[in-house]
């Protein structure tokens, strides 16, 4: 065993409102630079739909991630030999047109403008060229399902659905969406890592974030391609790529990165994983559909006497594991097996879990009548409206199973409290709900307490940084004092 | 005196400027040094243009060190002329090929208007010598036949010479061939400007990826007490911060 902890993140998507505040608190603190304003490290996606940078799920595009090779795995579209021969070009690389031209608007013209017939305008202008231009597309330009002909339907989850499936999907009547925020998800294999030729980047061993040294990137912008989440991006101003650090300086001194603290939905919670780093090669490597098992099984009890003990040989300070013990994330992921990892078929063991959302049932329409209403209060989770095969796409690497699961999980909670609190379900209902997932009154209450009710410190239970230890933080904090974002020691210029 | 110049000082100073300049660079402006890549704003006239230039370089440069390195090697091989033709043609084929990958490198840059925005007076120093670096190169294989074998016979003790501080430089100040003193001059030219250019990412081809494994993890506190794994290796500390 060879026990590290890493920082890990639940995020509750029944909650998510698609407000965008958490985009936007990141943008102000570390993205508002030259050569980062297109980089969104924290983006919130419509699903169904296309996402930042377009088709960011296609691997058969952007060969991101890990494949399954043997009995091991391999990078698909980087690593040793494929990585230093394609580095004069690299051929699945994404570019600005990819993500979106970032713009701004002339505000100064509408005082100076002269006096005159038409009212002056803020015409828009390219952060990049700085000349006019005509916005054509944003980071989240398919925002609630606008244009969706075009971009929800070009889904690539949707492949995973028959033609009538999609036809069914996409009926006014019965569609339905649902956000998707994303940030990097400090993967315990990360292809990012595994990708860099000039070893920039790395995991921390004390809390797992994954970060690039900015003096050792070269610009090979092999993360770029890497990373199938599309989280490492490319500055083209200093010539190094960037990447969530997810809030790094404010997690060691206590707080929570600022994506989470600002979510108005309170649907982030962060914890303390306690795993075992001897099983990830093993992990990486099972068929697809053992992959969420596989992953989940890396986790280990901190409760257990064993693993305390050899955590502590490890090096990891009992503040660690006691945060562990408290973590949210440990609950929802472990304890009540309600949050999954996207796309776990990229293989990169992804440390971001989401709760998928129970979407509203189908609606029938017949005879020109729209009928929405339903046997019971709830429907069966299997008419959701979004087809499970599509959330296994998205969360389980295809396996409806589990997602069912999480569903009725989900909604044995639910129907147990409705019963506490209006009672107008039938007991049985209710009871055969619960016993059929296994679920007793008290984990429900519990679930619906850190659901609902979560205080701020039940939700981000940071591990306290030892401060007075750790040499990052006391390097020289002085010289980027006045800075903004990650204040350069040196002017951020291309070249000399 | 002019070729005294020419050929024994300016070598000098070059070298010594590249080895200050760039260690100097490296270790104390390391946030510059980088290949400063512009595929992200324009990728697809980058194929044509980096591909070819960059192989070619890539094949010019093993040619001019092995023919610098084993000149007697060199010169056994093209005692029978098809090998001397063979030789001769590949190197002159990779010569053009990266002489139409400049070119082409130069147009997008003219071109292209983002491209335009990151272009600096240091690309443009750098496209020069380049240009002149090839033209030059080419222009000696074609005229001084067969080049390969008198790089091996005259250039080699000249460039050796100087690398081991007895500077002979009457072999290539009494050719009479403009294009090889252009090429020679600005070839101690481009070493003498890595420090200041785009040049530097040479220096930094990372070929130690090959031999490291794949992940890395780097511990900043309470490292002693953590035993070392051999499922990663020990990346390299930031020092910015
Ligand atoms: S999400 Fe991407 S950038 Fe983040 S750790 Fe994983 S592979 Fe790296
Ligand atoms: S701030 Fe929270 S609720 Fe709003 S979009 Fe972001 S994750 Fe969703």
């Amino acid at each position: 065993m060879d026990i590290r902890s890493q920082v890990s993140m639940v995020f509750h998507l029944d909650k998510c409102i698609g407000c965008h505040t958490c985009s936007i608190a990141c943008k102000n603190i570390w993205t508002d630079r030259k050569g980062a304003e297109y980089m969104w490290w924290n983006n919130v996606e419509t699903k169904p739909g296309t996402g930042y940078p377009t088709k960011w799920e296609n691997q058969d595009i952007y060969k991101g991630g890990w494949e399954k090779n043997g009995d091991s795995v391999s990078l698909k579209g980087a690593g040793k030999f494929r990585g230093l021969k394609n580095i004069f070009h690299n051929p699945h690389m994404p570019v600005l047109d990819d993500y979106y031209e970032p713009w701004t608007y002339k505000y100064q013209d509408l005082f100076t403008a002269p006096e005159g017939d038409d009212q002056p305008t803020a015409r828009p202008v390219s952060l990049v060229t700085g000349e006019h231009m005509d916005v054509q597309s944003g980071p989240n330009w398919d925002d609630d399902l606008g244009g969706s002909p075009d971009y929800a339907r070009q889904d690539v989850n949707l492949q995973s659905l028959s033609e009538a499936e999609q036809e069914a999907m996409f009926q006014l009547e019965r569609m339905t969406f649902s956000y998707l925020p994303r940030i990097c998800n400090h993967c315990l294999n990360p292809a990012c890592v595994a990708s860099c030729p000039s070893g920039a980047l790395y995991k921390r061993g004390e809390d797992g974030i994954v970060l690039i040294n900015q003096e050792r990137c070269r610009a090979w912008r092999m993360c770029v391609t890497a990373c199938p989440y599309k989280k490492s991006y490319y500055n083209w101003h200093t010539g190094k790529s960037e990447k969530c650090v997810l809030c790094y300086p404010r997690l060691e001194s206590g707080q929570a990165p600022a994506c989470f603290h600002s979510c108005v939905g309170r649907i982030r919670y962060l914890g303390v994983l306690l795993y075992d780093a001897d099983k990830i090669k093993d992990a990486v490597s099972v068929p697809d559909d053992q992959l969420v098992d596989a992953q989940l099984d890396i986790y280990l009890d901190p409760f257990d006497p064993e693993v305390i003990k050899q955590a502590r040989l490890n090096g990891i300070a009992d503040s660690t594991i006691d945060a562990a013990q408290k973590s949210p994330v440990y609950k929802f992921v472990k304890e009540w097996r309600l949050a999954l990892p996207l796309h776990p078929e990229f293989r990169t063991l992804p440390n971001l879990f989401y709760v998928p959302a129970l979407l509203p049932t189908m609606a029938t329409v017949a005879n020109g009548v729209y009928d929405s209403t339903s046997k019971s209060l709830w429907n069966g989770v299997e008419s959701n409206r979004l087809p499970m095969k599509y959330l296994a796409s998205l969360f389980s690497a295809g396996s409806t199973g589990k997602i069912v699961e999480v569903m009725k999980r989900l909604m044995a909670v639910r129907l147990h409290r409705r019963g506490v609190t209006v009672g107008d379900l039938n007991v049985a209902e209710i009871s055969s709900a619960m016993s059929e997932v296994q679920m007793d009154a008290e984990t429900a209450d519990a679930i619906f307490r850190l659901t609902s009710l979560a205080t701020f410190d039940e939700r981000f239970v940071i591990p306290p940084a030892h401060r007075e230890e750790s040499i990052e933080m006391l390097e020289n904090t002085a010289d980027v004092k006045g800075n903004t974002g990650f204040g350069f020691k040196e002017k951020p210029a291309r070249g000399l | 005196m002019t070729n005294f110049l020419l050929f024994i000082v300016l070598p000098y100073a070059c070298l010594a400027v590249f080895l200050i300049g760039s260690i100097y660079r490296y270790k104390s402006r390391g946030f510059t040094v980088s290949s400063i890549s512009s595929q992200f704003l324009e990728g697809r006239k980058l194929f044509w243009g980096s591909q070819p230039f960059h192989w070619g370089l890539f094949v010019l440069f093993f040619g001019h060190l092995i023919a610098f390195l084993f000149p007697r090697a060199v010169l056994a091989w093209n005692g029978q002329p098809v090998r001397l033709l063979i030789l001769e043609i590949v190197a002159f084929a990779f010569g053009v090929c990266a002489l139409l990958g400049l070119v082409l490198l130069v147009n997008r840059r003219l071109t292209s208007r983002r491209v335009q925005v990151v272009t600096s007076k240091m690309d443009v120093l750098v496209f020069v010598i380049l240009l002149t670096q090839i033209i030059s190169g080419l222009l000696v294989a074609y005229h001084s036949r067969w080049g390969s074998s008198w790089f091996a016979a005259f250039l080699t003790p000249y460039l050796r010479s100087i690398f081991v501080f007895d500077p002979q430089m009457d072999a290539i100040a009494s050719v009479n061939s403009l294009s090889l003193k252009v090429h020679v001059i600005s070839a101690f030219t481009l070493i003498g400007v890595i420090p200041f250019t785009r040049f530097i990412h040479f220096l930094v081809y990372p070929v130690d990826y090959l031999w490291r494994s794949y992940q890395q993890v780097i511990w900043n506190w309470n490292r002693k007490s953590i035993r070392t794994s051999r499922a990663h290796s020990e990346g390299h500390k930031s020092k910015n911060n």
